[in-house]
């Protein structure tokens, strides 16, 4: 094999690089904080929620689950634009990977919130605890703690899924690869560096994630046992 | 500006069986090399555990999209002509061998540790142990949670398209090119993966429930 790497044009471009990893963390962050929220709303709502809360909720999650991310990014790109509705990529990205992270969180969460028992909601109403304390502190921190592992660990899937927002030009890491490959025909040598990028960002956000979980659930730091 | 007519749903429907076929060479190809993962993963000498375990760990923390850009571009460089479904079938493979993988050593992990002494007392090999002992235990439970991860796989090959394979993401895009109805067009893309999907996830589900119900 006579193929002589050449990475050189990291000198010039290492700032593209580190712009756009810095929009991926953005749009990963502000997608995993909504995502959760949307999802934890809808885990309640498919636990504890009517009949007819429910059965939306169950289409919403279906539907999401099984179909490629991909296609419900053009669909909100392009196809909310052809309606009339004119978003930016960026926005776009960020709607499109709410509503998919949304959808899986819910069936993540709605497996904690289930495996905590009625007793619980008992003992919370004999304590005197409010609807809202009882919600916070009784149901959604305790299931949050059973199937962080689970979260986090969706969480980082998110991160790597959102290079799909790539294509429809979110100036994110892997939109700058492929810019950066097209200016140099460098395309194994680029897209090697980004793939490490990547990596060191999964590392990272397990990291954090991890350090997150630390804070969060105070019974565990103390007693170092699983709930 | 052509407008869609029943011939576009006839190409889309021509390109979701490219899609069916990408998975199948993705799932097939992905559970001989998950398959070995899971056993590397399993056995008793460390390198070995470790060159499996930081495969999975490669695999995992890269996007799927930068894997099939760096196996389109690097057999590129090796000197093969590009040829999208080669690159697409073995980026798929690589990926879906990492999860299934894992799923699998959490599987032939979770075969009670009696049954290795139990087969050990009666003097079996170690091939013995696991052909006749520990791995037909562990397919039992595998069945669901792989049958899930098909799903995965289905949705994924979408991502092919970004190379120029023409399966089903990518027909959706070449009519959206000359009709310019992207509303219409990716949700029936999204309903045709619905319905490929949608089938997988229930069977998951049903064997799930059949297996949480034998115990």
């Amino acid at each position: 094999m006579s193929y002589q790497f050449d990475f050189s044009f990291l000198a010039e471009r290492w700032p593209d690089f580190v712009a756009g990893a810095w929009l991926t963390v953005q749009l990963t962050v502000v997608s995993i904080a909504l995502g959760l929220v949307v999802g934890t709303v809808c885990a309640l709502i498919r636990v504890y929620g009517t009949r007819w809360m429910k059965a939306p909720v169950g289409v919403y999650v279906e539907l999401i689950r099984n179909t490629p991310l991909l296609v419900q990014i053009f669909i909100v790109y392009f196809g909310l634009s052809s309606l009339g509705l004119k978003l930016s990529a960026e926005v776009s990205a960020v709607i499109a990977l709410v509503v998919n992270m949304g959808a899986y969180t819910t069936e993540i969460m709605r497996a904690g919130i289930q495996s905590i028992q009625r007793t619980q909601l008992e003992a919370a109403d004999c304590l005197g605890l409010t609807r809202l304390q009882t919600i916070i502190h009784v149901v959604l921190l305790p299931a949050m703690e059973r199937v962080y592992p689970a979260l986090s660990s969706q969480f980082v899937l998110l991160m790597l899924a959102s290079s799909i927002t790539s294509q429809i030009s979110a100036e994110e890491l892997t939109a700058t690869a492929n810019l950066v490959q097209s200016d140099t025909y460098r395309s194994f040598e680029v897209y090697i560096v980004v793939a490490l990028v990547y990596l060191a960002l999964s590392f990272l956000y397990r990291f954090g994630f991890w350090l997150i979980g630390l804070v969060l659930f105070e019974r565990k730091r103390k007693l170092g046992t699983a709930l | 500006m052509i407008q869609l007519n029943a011939n576009h749903f006839i190409y889309l429907l021509q390109a979701a069986t490219w899609t069916l076929l990408l998975s199948l060479i993705a799932f097939v190809g992905g559970s001989i090399v998950g398959l070995a993962i899971a056993l590397l993963r399993t056995l008793q000498v460390r390198a070995l555990r470790a060159l499996a375990s930081g495969y999975i760990q490669l695999i995992q923390g890269t996007p799927l999209l930068i894997i099939l850009f760096l196996s389109y571009f690097g057999l590129g460089i090796l000197g093969y002509k590009l040829v999208p479904i080669v690159a697409a079938g073995l980026s798929l493979t690589f990926y879906a061998a990492a999860f299934l993988g894992e799923i699998w050593r959490g599987c032939i992990e979770a075969v009670p540790k009696t049954q290795w002494e139990a087969s050990d007392c009666l003097g079996l090999n170690r091939f013995q142990q696991y052909a006749y002992v520990v791995l037909p235990q562990a397919v039992k439970l595998a069945i669901p949670p792989t049958v899930g991860f098909m799903v995965q796989i289905v949705k994924n090959t979408s991502l092919a398209s970004v190379i120029g394979f023409v399966e089903l993401a990518r027909a959706g895009q070449i009519i959206n090119n000359s009709t310019f109805e992207p509303f219409v067009i990716f949700t029936v893309v999204a309903a045709i993966y619905f319905a490929l999907c949608y089938p997988l996830s229930l069977a998951a589900r049903a064997l799930e429930r059949k297996a949480h119900a034998g115990r």
